[in-house]
């Protein structure tokens, strides 16, 4: 049997090799529904089925051991076209070790059709025992019959959310059935069972296809559900990232004399990044480079969370913070993570809350009872204090940052003015 | 390319240069898969880029980028070294099959998952070695807010034209920490021009000229399309070692350290008289060239030598460190990578390594190291 599809009837199989029949049947219906040639890309796995390739007058890809569904996913993406049919060979193996690619196809239902050549054992590599062998089968690492059960792929793939899967023995003319797989608008996987004739066969005497489905509880049939096909999804884009990054003009004066690395530290929470961004923004608009970068547990929710701010005049190469100049202290987490460093300070000066304890450092420490305006808004607080202690930038610089941001309604600003001046 | 002159300034971060960068160029398609510290690329992948894509993992994700680039898309990735670990299997199938992509590896501290959030410079050895074979896949480096620009374009340009996945290294503390930032530097990047195969005769996939084969999309109607991760010949066909299969192989090879040529990227600020070269990549160059301008401010003579092409390395990299008396690599690593890979296991006397774990490098080791 020759078709459009094949460029030869005689395919590079054991004889009596179920790979045969699927190829040619998978063709077959392929041209029962009117596919041409160019409209189909085939990819195939590792395993003796992959050796189809060169008898394909189709598009043809072939990769990895397992990895077929996922990258064939990968060209339905990318084409997204109703009439290019995107057909996965995949072993049984090749389904063991790459069954969460073909899950994930199912869930996002994509457009495109899986044979699943189940022969029940690794056929390419020696008759070893797969994911999909049956209870009871003899295989070349199973020789008193697999003490396990396989997979139910079709029962897996209904789960997941398949249009169409379907379990077929590999017998006589199965391309009608083939055909309603391949006609289905969305994910569809036909599992063909068959019995490796090198390996299955000589290991498992007098066992018949119908009778190893029926007594490992793998019977043909049909499983399916109701779904739209895949449509990619639409979200909103932009075109350019940078609109997202606000200019920031050189509005206010500065009074640095020399590059200051400021370390703030607090709880997670508690306002610690976006009080230094805005002290960032503040300072630029102050006309200094900045630097800044946070850090905290993985878990970012709870525990410290700090941020190291370098300000200067100059371009700044080196952002790395050891010993800082100023240490912005507002809780008892941000103490703990601060607290070695606030030691080894030689100069400089600690900025911490009252109610904290005061580290032994040799830099000035100036207190003050930053979260009597709320924990969330203490290190604005403390940034702002800061600002107005050493007059390296305005208090005016942070407000039209807060301003500009459009965060001036988060904070309880008059309270946090009030507290500045007492 | 040129730049603008009005000065606008921005606080922003490497991740949004390089994805906005790499979008401009042309990339497409971004598949993503969570991992610190790579997730603000991702974030702003799924922002920019027509197609994005969640996958439910680091196989997943280079599988699929690998379908998106067969039908003519440019697909890019960012990940850091346990999600690298798994894409290696499908790296290497994307360089055999020869198709454009590119992959942002984020370096962080390990071995193995290590910590998450604290950067190092650790994976470049482990580049240098990851295509069975050893054939060299390329490695551009960034080591400024400019070059998260300049080479992400770069990047896809490479991947584009030698048709080949391409690896943008970065590290924790480059893609995560904010800076102002003055976009007039900025040049201007064009999407890279792709050729499509345009002869009206068969179409041979692996057929090459000037090493690289002519592309053309698979699931078009005018040719038969055929992508090959196995040892194949040029009509893309699985082959056990035929010569015509086996010079395609080497082809590989051959394409890459090359054509490569016209890809070498590097800052070589050279001063005269200087017997000392500062030579540093990545994060480490910022420290190289903080280090270097203190120098010079109080009249030290110092060269400075920032590879940003690492991968197949460049011969006026090895050139230029036997010239000086005294060369220091600065890198955040306990075991000299880049030294290793320029000398192999000899370094010579005249080369130390300034290394550094779960911290960043500073100035001033380079400094003291240079007046020892």
């Amino acid at each position: 049997m020759s078709t459009n599809l094949l460029n030869t009837d005689s395919l590079p199989y054991c004889k009596g090799c179920g790979h045969d029949l699927i190829a040619k049947h998978t063709t077959k219906a392929l041209e029962k529904l009117n596919y041409k040639a160019l409209d189909v890309i085939i990819v195939t796995d590792i395993g003796c089925h992959g050796i189809i390739d060169k008898c394909l007058n189709t598009h043809t890809v072939h990769g990895l051991h397992g990895r077929s569904v996922a990258l064939g996913a990968g060209i339905a993406l990318g084409l997204n076209h109703p009439d290019k049919k995107i057909i996965v060979f995949i072993g049984d193996g090749g389904a063991t070790i790459g069954l969460q690619h073909i899950l994930e196809a199912a869930r996002l239902n994509l457009n495109m059709t899986v044979m699943v050549h189940n022969n029940m054992l690794y056929g390419m590599t020696g008759g070893q025992t797969s994911g999909l062998t049956p209870y009871g089968f003899r295989t070349t690492t199973s020789y008193d019959g697999n003490p396990f059960g396989g997979y139910d792929l079709c029962g897996l793939l209904q789960s997941a959310g398949s249009s169409y899967a379907c379990r077929i023995l590999g017998i006589g003319d199965i391309s009608d059935k083939l055909a309603v797989a391949i006609g289905t608008k969305g994910f569809s996987l036909a599992e063909v069972i068959e019995i490796c004739p090198g390996f299955g066969m000589k290991l498992n005497p007098k066992r018949k296809l119908g009778e190893i489905a029926e007594s490992s509880g793998r019977k043909p049939g049909e499983w399916i559900n109701r779904r739209d096909k895949f449509e990619m999804p639409v979200t909103k884009k932009t075109n350019n990232l940078f609109e997202r990054a606000p200019l920031i003009k050189k509005e206010f004066t500065h009074y640095l004399k020399q590059k200051t690395t400021i370390l703030i530290s607090g709880s997670a929470g508690e306002g610690i990044q976006l009080a230094a961004t805005i002290l960032s923004k503040a300072s630029m608009r102050s006309g200094l480079s900045v630097t800044q970068k946070g850090s905290y547990p993985v878990t970012v929710g709870v525990g410290f969370s700090a941020a190291e701010v370098n300000l200067s005049d100059k371009h700044i190469f080196f952002h790395g913070i050891t010993q800082p100049d100023i240490a912005i202290i507002t809780s008892e987490d941000g103490l703990a993570y601060a607290k070695q460093r606030i030691k080894q300070m030689q100069n400089g000066m600690l900025i911490i809350d009252t109610s904290l304890e005061k580290p032994i450092t040799k830099a000035e420490i100036v207190e003050r009872d930053f979260r009597m305006v709320g924990a969330k808004y203490a290190a604005l607080y403390a940034i702002l204090y800061y600002a107005l202690k050493t007059g390296v930038i305005s208090t005016e610089a942070v407000f039209k940052t807060l301003d500009q941001e459009g965060l001036q309604d988060k904070f309880p600003l008059a309270l946090i003015k009030d507290a500045l001046v007492k | 390319m040129h730049k603008k002159n009005k000065d606008s300034i921005v606080l922003t971060d490497g991740s949004c240069l390089i994805i906005e960068a790499l979008a401009r160029a042309g990339a497409d398609a971004f598949i993503g898969y969570p991992i610190t510290p790579a997730n603000l690329l991702y974030q702003y992948g799924s922002q920019r880029m027509e197609l994005m894509l969640s996958a439910p993992d680091e196989i997943t994700t280079l599988q699929w980028m690998s379908g998106l680039s067969m039908t003519g898309k440019l697909p890019v990735t960012a990940t850091s070294f346990p999600g690298f670990a798994l894409m290696t299997e499908s790296v290497n199938m994307a360089y055999m099959m020869e198709l454009p992509m590119v992959i942002i590896l984020v370096q962080r501290l390990g071995p193995a998952t290590g910590t998450a959030t604290c950067g190092a410079q650790g994976d470049l050895l482990l580049l240098n070695g990851i295509i069975s074979g050893g054939h060299p896949i390329p490695v551009l480096a960034t080591s400024d807010f400019e070059d998260c620009w300049v080479l992400a374009a770069k990047s896809a340009e490479i991947a584009i034209t030698l048709r080949t996945p391409v690896i943008l290294l970065t590290s924790k503390e480059e893609v995560m920490t904010h800076r102002s930032f003055n976009m007039k530097n900025l040049s201007d990047i064009s999407p890279v021009v792709r050729k499509e195969y345009q002869s009206a005769q068969k179409y041979k996939p692996y057929a090459a000229t000037n090493l690289v084969p002519d592309f053309i999309p698979v699931g078009q109607n005018k040719h038969q399309v055929r992508f090959n991760a196995s040892t194949h010949d040029q009509a893309g066909i699985l082959q056990h070692s035929t010569k015509e299969a086996i010079d395609n192989t080497i082809r590989l090879e051959e394409k890459i350290t090359k054509r490569m040529q016209e890809f070498q990227y590097y800052i070589l600020d050279e001063q005269e008289d200087a017997n000392t070269l500062l030579v540093a990549y990545g994060i480490s160059a910022s420290a190289a060239r903080s280090a270097t301008s203190q120098l010079r401010e109080k009249k030290k003579k110092v060269s400075l030598l920032i590879p940003q092409t690492m991968l197949p390395v460049q011969d006026i990299y090895l050139t230029k460190c036997l010239e000086y008396q005294k060369v220091i690599i600065a890198e955040e690593s306990i075991n000299n990578q880049f030294g290793r890979i320029l000398f192999g296991q000899s370094i010579p006397d005249h080369v130390t390594c300034i290394g550094s774990i779960a911290k960043m490098i500073t100035p001033e080791q380079i400094v003291e190291e240079v007046y020892l």
